[in-house]
């Protein structure tokens, strides 16, 4: 057989009936992950067709997006702000149930974001195929599965059948050498990252992140980096998994046990590409190169070096960008007033980067009229964050610390950013209105947005390390 | 579905690059638990003031957006979130398709199991519908051609089985579930295996 990529393996395994010219591939899918806000009209077209959920024993559902993050309304009395909110709950309470699909509801302490808990819970494994009605499924990549984000009527179609039709994309490596230096993060590579090949640069492709660099990450940066593959256009990014995967994965609650755990890690080793594979598409990049990286724009390729100053102007849509943003070309971007700071999402909500944010704010003050926002990406991370004083930290800083959930990234539940105000955001968008109408939001890492709290100012984290 | 063969219309031109699914439909309206009545919030945000009043300037406001069943947009059309919203309130508005340089792979899967045909061009195409809002174009899905008001027809990719869904109505989910006996007999394999 001749030599393969990762993806080429993944997807291979899964193939139930191969494409032809006339017909896409028929792709089983290993794991389907659902949430509140894209699975009701597909739980109705079931419904409405009298057809059962055919593998509910591989489909797991929690509440994310539209949640409060409020502590009295997850857990007191105080109803949910958001009527419509409150609404969806129920309904993805009432599908689970009348379709026997596991769910981690409201007061479950295995709730949170649904990228960041199944790979808490050991549900994502290597060379498995994961989906989601939800764009950051790519997540999951970081150990070596095929995960991307489907549309509501593939929900339909995986819940009823637990395949997909799909063709085949094209494969993309992206070439990391060289150690980050301090103060730069995974975040800042893979915005560095998207700048480079550009917001649709992946589109049509699979990327798989390689080389030294990504070898030395842990797993919470690996799931950064593959987050925001799809803020490249690519529908999901992969890593080949490793000693630093399996030993992850070992100690968690539902990766295999015993005689299984043995046969699993056989096969897992061989998930990576074969020395002579050939990607569609390569690019290199130098680690040490990279900057600590920050956003002025109004897509996610929009972004400098923190101490770099805004290009010049590209056209009309990069002038109406900048408009929105109250920007000018050539300034600076450090120094610019900050409102709201932003720390959480599936991009940033993980424990180790609660933990770099503490780093900053340790014995420091968020500056007067700044509203720190620490949104944990589970319930499970709420708690360790606590017990280890993490959040005894980020309170004496004066930030707000909240129950998990997608909260200010995408802005369902109430948790929005005025209007014309500044919101440094660790979190994966900085579309128009993403996090609340006339919001104007940067993407940066959990280190600059903590720096940029303690300054209320855009602030290059490395001068408070 | 209903078949559909062909698009016959003027255009709208929103020339905008990157056009995003939180602009075509923002999440605050992702409450939703039906299909029904997006239209009225597509493009929420650029096509209404603070007050909730429709913004003169915006194109869907203008009289000449009336009836337009094709939208014109710049490259790299549905980047962002899986919300299938997005499709669902372009077609609730009356748009059946749309054309672009480049549209995102989410958002045209999406559209084309909803009905709406995500249509990629040329450059040079693109550029003469940007510059012409209003042409009257034709779509044809039977033979994979845009045709413009000058006469010039150009192909356009379309994956073949979507395609042929699109043209007799076929429903991709009673096709998937004519392979069940493929699936289980894979799931026949795994379970040997483990």
């Amino acid at each position: 057989m001749s030599a393969r990529t990762l993806f080429d393996k993944v997807w291979a395994a899964h193939e139930v009936v191969a494409e032809t010219p006339d017909t896409p591939a028929v792709l089983y899918v290993d794991l389907h992950l659902i949430h509140e806000v894209t699975s009701p009209q597909a739980f109705s077209l079931l419904k409405s067709r009298g057809l059962p959920v055919r593998r509910p024993d591989r489909t797991l559902a929690t509440m994310d997006h539209s949640t409060p993050t409020e502590t009295a309304q997850v857990f007191g009395n105080v109803p949910i702000k958001v009527d419509a909110a409150a609404k969806q709950v129920r309904q993805l309470e009432r599908n689970a149930a009348d379709f026997g699909i596991e769910l981690f509801g409201m007061h479950d302490m295995r709730r949170g974001i649904v990228h960041v808990i199944s790979p808490e819970l050991g549900c994502t494994q290597p060379g498995m195929t994961i989906v989601c009605g939800d764009s950051h499924t790519s997540t999951h990549g970081a150990f070596g599965a095929l995960a991307f984000g489907i549309g509501t009527t593939e929900v339909g179609h995986v819940l009823a059948t637990q395949s997909l039709l799909q063709r085949k994309p094209k494969s993309f490596a992206i070439n990391v050498e060289g150690d980050l230096r301090p103060g730069v993060t995974a975040k800042d590579l893979i915005l560095a990252i998207i700048g480079r090949i550009g917001v649709s640069g992946g589109t049509g492709y699979v990327l798989e992140y390689r080389g030294s660099t990504i070898r030395a990450m842990s797993m919470d940066e690996r799931m950064t980096v593959c987050n925001m593959s799809i803020e490249a256009g690519a529908r999901a990014g992969m890593i080949a998994p490793d000693q630093i995967t399996f030993d992850y994965l070992e100690s968690k609650p539902r990766a295999p046990k015993a005689g299984d755990w043995d046969a699993a890690l056989l096969r897992w080793r061989n998930l990576r590409t074969d020395p002579d594979a050939k990607f569609d598409a390569a690019v290199d990049i130098d680690a040490a190169q990279i900057e600590p990286m920050i956003t002025y724009g109004t897509n996610p390729g929009m972004v400098v070096p923190i101490g770099a100053a805004i290009p010049d102007s590209a056209g009309e849509v990069f002038d109406k960008a900048l408009r929105y943003m109250g920007f000018h070309n050539g300034e600076g971007m450090l120094g610019k007033p900050v409102n709201v700071v932003f720390i959480g999402s599936c991009t940033n909500g993980r424990l180790e980067d609660l933990q770099a944010a503490a780093r900053i704010l340790k014995g420091r003050k968020v500056a007067p009229g700044v509203h720190l926002l620490i949104v944990p990406g589970s319930q499970q991370i709420k708690q360790k964050a606590e017990e280890s004083g993490l959040a005894e930290i980020f309170k004496a800083a004066g930030a707000d610390w909240r129950e998990s959930g997608c909260s200010m990234c995408i802005g369902m539940n109430g948790d929005t950013v005025p209007a014309g105000q500044y919101s440094i955001s660790t979190s994966n968008r900085n579309f128009e209105g993403r996090q609340g109408v006339g919001a104007r939001t940067l993407l940066v890492s959990p280190l600059t947005a903590a720096a940029s709290a303690v300054r209320g100012r855009i602030t290059d984290p490395r001068e408070l390390l | 579905m209903q078949p559909i063969k062909r698009v016959r219309s003027k255009t709208v031109v929103i020339a905008a690059g990157n056009i995003d699914t939180d602009q075509i439909i923002p999440a605050r309206f992702l409450t939703t638990t039906t299909k029904e009545g997006l239209g009225k919030q597509l493009f929420a945000d650029w096509r209404y003031g603070k007050d909730g009043a429709p913004n003169a300037d915006f194109v869907l406001n203008r009289p000449e957006a009336r009836g337009a069943e094709i939208l014109v947009a710049g490259r790299n059309f549905g980047c962002g979130s899986s919300r299938e919203h997005a499709p669902w309130a372009l077609l609730d508005f009356g748009f059946r398709a749309v054309i672009s340089t480049e549209i995102a792979d989410i958002f045209r899967g999406n559209s084309m199991k909803n009905g709406l045909l995500p249509i990629v061009v040329d450059e040079q195409t693109s550029q003469w519908l940007l510059d012409h809002p209003g042409a009257e174009v034709e779509i044809d899905l039977d033979t994979a051609r845009l045709t413009l008001p000058t006469g010039i027809a150009v192909a356009f990719p379309i994956e073949a089985f979507a395609r042929h869904c699109l043209l007799n109505g076929v429903d991709e989910l009673g096709y998937l579930r004519s392979k069940l006996p493929f699936i289980e007999r894979y799931e026949a394999s795994l379970a040997a295996l483990t």
